[in-house]
């Protein structure tokens, strides 16, 4: 029982991050059908600039926790989006129009170059950070089992919450929001109605990159440690999520995050941690044998 | 018209620089990139600063070295990939690969086209294969494990101790051995888990642990997941010690994982850095500031063992460089090395340490 409580904390968590990097692809596969593998390294690249925020907070001797968080948030939010923008820029919108594929291989490239980008600037080596939030609450013993909810737990789950209220907003209530779904819908129309497509579909980048941006400190804070791999395992499993909830739709992408978390957690803590990832996968096959497009997904109608 | 002249004046250079510069060419290869590549770093450092020092005596044979270096981010597929374009490059000698999984499918590439190797990777099945021309620098997993375990058994008598594994061949392999070598001393490990190496998540593992009372866990695999595991466990707030093997003399770990490296012990050959033999070398390292830690040392006595036997066989051909290495003893900065019939290095096993403080030391017994 107390071990199940524990893994529900640390799934939701998880999940959580999932789902933030999630959101990325999904909002790039519903506005120009493609799917943006270089979004894991985007992640990675906001992870390295919140360590060395953080790590320049420490020389200036900020210790304020939730001024620092702030700060260090806005800085990642703010550098990573301009990463997001110029790799559509350089990577992708040069080949609009061309085949389905060229973006494809573009953004894999895109992703081998960051990765190496930030290997080679950066260091190979693991890049640490002194615990920013440490402790947390300990809720019940069960048997001798303390179930501890810790402090970086709750600010994920808080972020994540506020974010997504935040960001289905901006869509469903905001002209930026009508726009970006207009052109989800039609481009050629969209141009026609006198809206500027490439700029919708660069913020819708940069929004993807800001939410990564977003994980990507929440990691830095809950793992206190980066390297520049993380972003591969963590963006094959966000695209899975994006997948299992239906790829193009938002709360699709929230969705699969948290339930590939939980599904992580709990299989690895009564099952086998050796077979987490087999399970993970094997729902995502199952669900898609049943639900072609996912959880949320609406099918695509093909009009004749 | 011009551009002819250009072609052929390049083609003529180019022919003078083969002909000119006839060097020797010796290959490292190790995960220089991917998560394991502080690890190819040191393999680097130390095989740089070995040919440096032997080009300034005057190099092999009359000929300078020449490093050529093998990129294969610890994936079978791509050691494979490395060993073909090596074979091509035409080496005379090929210090590596690091990952035992990579070392096993390169091994046959190198065999085939008659290439003498050195390795550090630790699976017995590097040896066993009857393959000759590999020779191990390091010792063999199953004397780790031997000793890991015994160590553990003899010294967590009464506490629960889980085994676990990252799944290559590494890291199963001493984890196994760790078993094996508790269960002949009388202790069933509590747990038997294996983890994936390369994610970040592994509170499912610590929250296992925590419900099973385990204090204690033997771990095969590399650093940057016992580092993860550590700090989870800590914010979990269950106090963990680990066992691990060679792969912890990393200082990563200790930068990684902070004051919870404390509770890291692992076996390793005794320290090159200790022996005064070693010394001169060890200095030369820390001016050159690099601290020549876990592997920078073997990599440097790896090229040592090449020259040493190239110069004992008079050439570099494979016939004459195998039966050096197999006949002879050599003396390198870790020490004597000489060589069983399986290529098995003769020399001491291996000690168990602890990481004390960002340093690593001998356990009082």
């Amino acid at each position: 029982m107390a071990l199940a409580l524990q893994q529900l904390i640390n799934g939701l968590t998880l999940g959580a991050v999932y789902g933030l990097i999630a959101i990325g692809y999904t909002m790039v596969y519903g506005i120009i059908g493609m799917i943006n593998f270089a979004h894991g390294d985007i992640y990675m690249v906001s992870a390295f600039i919140a360590v060395t925020v953080f790590t320049l907070l420490a020389t200036f001797s900020i210790s304020s926790i939730p001024l620092s968080l702030l700060l260090v948030l806005l800085v990642a939010v703010l550098f990573t989006s301009v990463y997001g923008w110029t790799v559509e820029r350089i990577a992708y919108r040069p080949l609009r129009g061309s085949t389905r594929l060229a973006p494809l291989i573009s953004a894999i490239g895109m992703s081998i170059f960051l990765q190496n980008m930030v290997q080679l600037t950066q260091g190979a080596r693991v890049k640490p950070i002194a615990p920013v939030l440490v402790g947390g609450i300990d809720l019940l013993t069960i048997d001798g089992f303390t179930v501890r909810l810790a402090y970086s737990q709750i600010l994920i789950v808080f972020v994540t919450i506020a974010l997504m209220a935040g960001f289905t907003w901006l869509i469903t209530q905001t002209s930026f929001g009508r726009q970006q779904r207009s052109c989800e819908q039609d481009r050629t129309m969209t141009a026609l109605l006198g809206i500027n497509v490439d700029r919708t579909i660069s913020l819708t980048f940069m929004l993807g990159a800001a939410l990564a941006a977003v994980a990507g400190v929440m990691v830095t804070v809950y793992y206190g440690v980066v390297d520049f791999f993380i972003g591969f395992v963590a963006g094959i499993k966000a695209f899975t999520a994006a997948v299992l909830g239906g790829i193009g739709s938002l709360p699709g992408a929230m969705l699969g995050g948290l339930l590939i978390g939980l599904i992580e957690a709990f299989w690895a803590a009564y099952l086998s941690a050796e077979y987490k990832d087999v399970a993970t996968f094997s729902i995502l096959i199952l669900v898609l044998m049943f639900r072609p497009s996912g959880l949320l997904g609406r099918p695509e109608v093909e009009k004749v | 018209m011009n551009k002819h002249i250009l072609a052929a004046g390049f083609s003529l250079l180019s022919l003078a620089a083969t002909n000119v510069y006839a060097d020797l060419l010796v290959a490292i290869a190790g995960p220089m990139t991917g998560q394991y590549a502080s690890a190819g770093d040191q393999i680097r450092k130390g095989a740089e600063m070995a040919i440096a020092d032997i080009n300034a005596k005057g190099g092999v044979l009359g000929q300078k070295l020449k490093l050529e270096i093998g990129d294969d981010a610890c994936d079978p597929k791509q050691a494979v990939s490395v060993a073909n374009t090596m074979v091509n490059k035409k080496i005379v000698f090929m210090h590596g690969h690091w990952c035992s999984s990579s070392t096993i499918p390169a091994s046959d590439v190198y065999n085939e086209a008659q290439i003498p190797m050195a390795t550090v990777s630790t699976n017995p099945q590097v040896t066993e294969r009857g393959l000759k021309n590999i020779f191990r620098i390091m010792g063999r997993d199953d004397q780790q494990g031997l000793i890991a375990g015994s160590f553990l058994a003899e010294h967590f008598k009464g506490k629960k101790i889980a085994v676990v594994d990252d799944k290559s061949a590494y890291g199963k392999g001493l984890a196994d051995e760790i078993a094996k070598a508790m269960e002949a001393k009388g202790v069933r490990p509590a747990l038997r888990e294996s983890i994936t190496a390369g994610e970040k998540d592994y509170s499912g593992l610590v929250s296992k642990l925590k419900s099973a009372g385990v204090e204690v866990i033997a771990f095969g695999g590399y650093h940057t997941e016992v580092a993860l595991i550590l700090r989870q466990a800590q914010q979990a707030g269950l106090k963990l010690m680990v066992m691990g093997g060679d792969t912890m003399t990393n200082s990563e770990l200790v930068t990684a994982a902070g004051p919870a490296a404390d509770n890291v012990l692992f076996t390793f050959a005794p320290d090159p850095r200790k022996s005064p033999a070693a010394a001169g070398v060890v200095k030369k390292f820390r001016d050159a500031k690099v601290e020549p830690e876990g592997y920078v040392m073997y990599a440097y006595a790896a090229m040592q063992l090449f020259a040493e036997a190239a110069t004992k066989a008079k050439s570099t051909k494979y016939q004459d460089m195998e039966k050096a290495l197999r006949e002879g003893s050599f003396d390198t900065v870790i020490g004597k090395l000489s060589f069983d019939a399986k290529g098995d290095n003769k020399l001491p096993g291996f000690m168990v340490y602890q990481w004390k403080g960002g340093q690593y030391d001998y356990v009082k017994k």
